[in-house]
């Protein structure tokens, strides 16, 4: 992540001080892992997996994809996102540049089996969620007791 | 002012552990990430925010700080059994302090996909100027 300081904006400057530079400078003083390193630093979309009664959700935050962009597919028990967000067009000065951007691309292996066919996804206010029905067999069967 | 910033947290930066994005939601907000660019009389300023529809928005301009917050609706309940987390879901909120040669009455907004865009104009007397040079 580029972070421009204060003092390099120098004649041009327009934004003389950001308020939350105090919460990042608290941060890292705080111990912790250092801004900017975080475990899962250059994988991207972060993902929430959850499993619903029958399906798998996956979500992702993807500010600025539009649908068209996006290239999902489900080979076996592997589930591929990746596509392109389109990066800010160039200015003549650059304050900040900390939105991720371009291509990416994340393989995820489903914990479960799903039916490849049935699978639903959506992108909303930059929200991908992706419904995964299950497969009939990773869905719990119930098992009659017969008394003898 | 400083509380809030305080509790102002990027998600993705090393300090989005899951036992702290639990109890975001009371008054924890996310930084949002933004790009700020300048062309010729504008300064231009994108903020990821996903999940904020373009009615879940407030942008305020007041006194030279530029005030961004952003609403998200709770997606799941809070004790969804996650199989993996790797994010948390909750308000985005961020200010700058901008120089005061802004046209705050120009000041424009956009929501799309997730993005806020601003577009901040320059007071007229802030835009650069060619200057005519007269020869003799």
């Amino acid at each position: 992540m580029v972070r421009l300081r204060t003092e390099s904006f120098a004649p041009l400057l327009q934004l003389r001080e950001e308020f939350d530079r105090v919460y990042k400078s608290l941060f890292r003083d705080g111990g912790g892992t250092p801004a900017g390193q975080s475990k899962a630093s250059g994988i991207y979309p972060s993902l929430n997996i959850w499993e619903e009664a029958d399906a798998l959700k996956v979500e992702a935050e993807l500010p600025g994809l539009k649908a068209d962009d996006l290239d999902l597919t489900v080979l076996g028990s592997e589930l591929t996102i990746q596509g392109r967000i389109t990066p800010t067009p160039e200015g003549q000065t650059v304050h900040r540049c900390e939105r991720p951007a371009g291509d990416f691309r994340r393989v995820v292996r489903l914990p479960i089996d799903v039916e490849g066919e049935k699978i639903v996804a959506t992108l909303n206010n930059g929200v991908l969620l992706i419904t995964l029905p299950k497969a009939a067999g990773a869905k719990p069967q119930k098992i009659k007791v017969n008394v003898g | 002012m400083n509380t809030d910033v305080e509790k102002n947290v990027d998600k993705h930066n090393g300090n989005a552990d899951v036992a702290s994005i639990e109890y975001t939601r009371g008054g924890r907000y996310y930084r949002p990430r933004v790009d700020i660019v300048e062309r010729e009389g504008d300064l231009t300023v994108l903020a990821d925010m996903p999940g904020v529809g373009p009615d879940d928005v407030d942008v305020q301009f007041n006194d030279g700080v530029l005030t961004i917050l952003g609403r998200v609706a709770d997606r799941l309940p809070a004790d969804t059994p996650y199989l993996s987390r790797e994010y948390g879901v909750g308000d985005y909120y961020r200010s700058f302090q901008v120089s005061d040669q802004i046209d705050a009455q120009q000041i424009s907004a956009e929501m799309a996909n997730g993005v806020l865009t601003l577009h901040l104009p320059k007071a007229a007397a802030a835009r650069p100027r060619k200057i005519a040079v007269a020869a003799k």
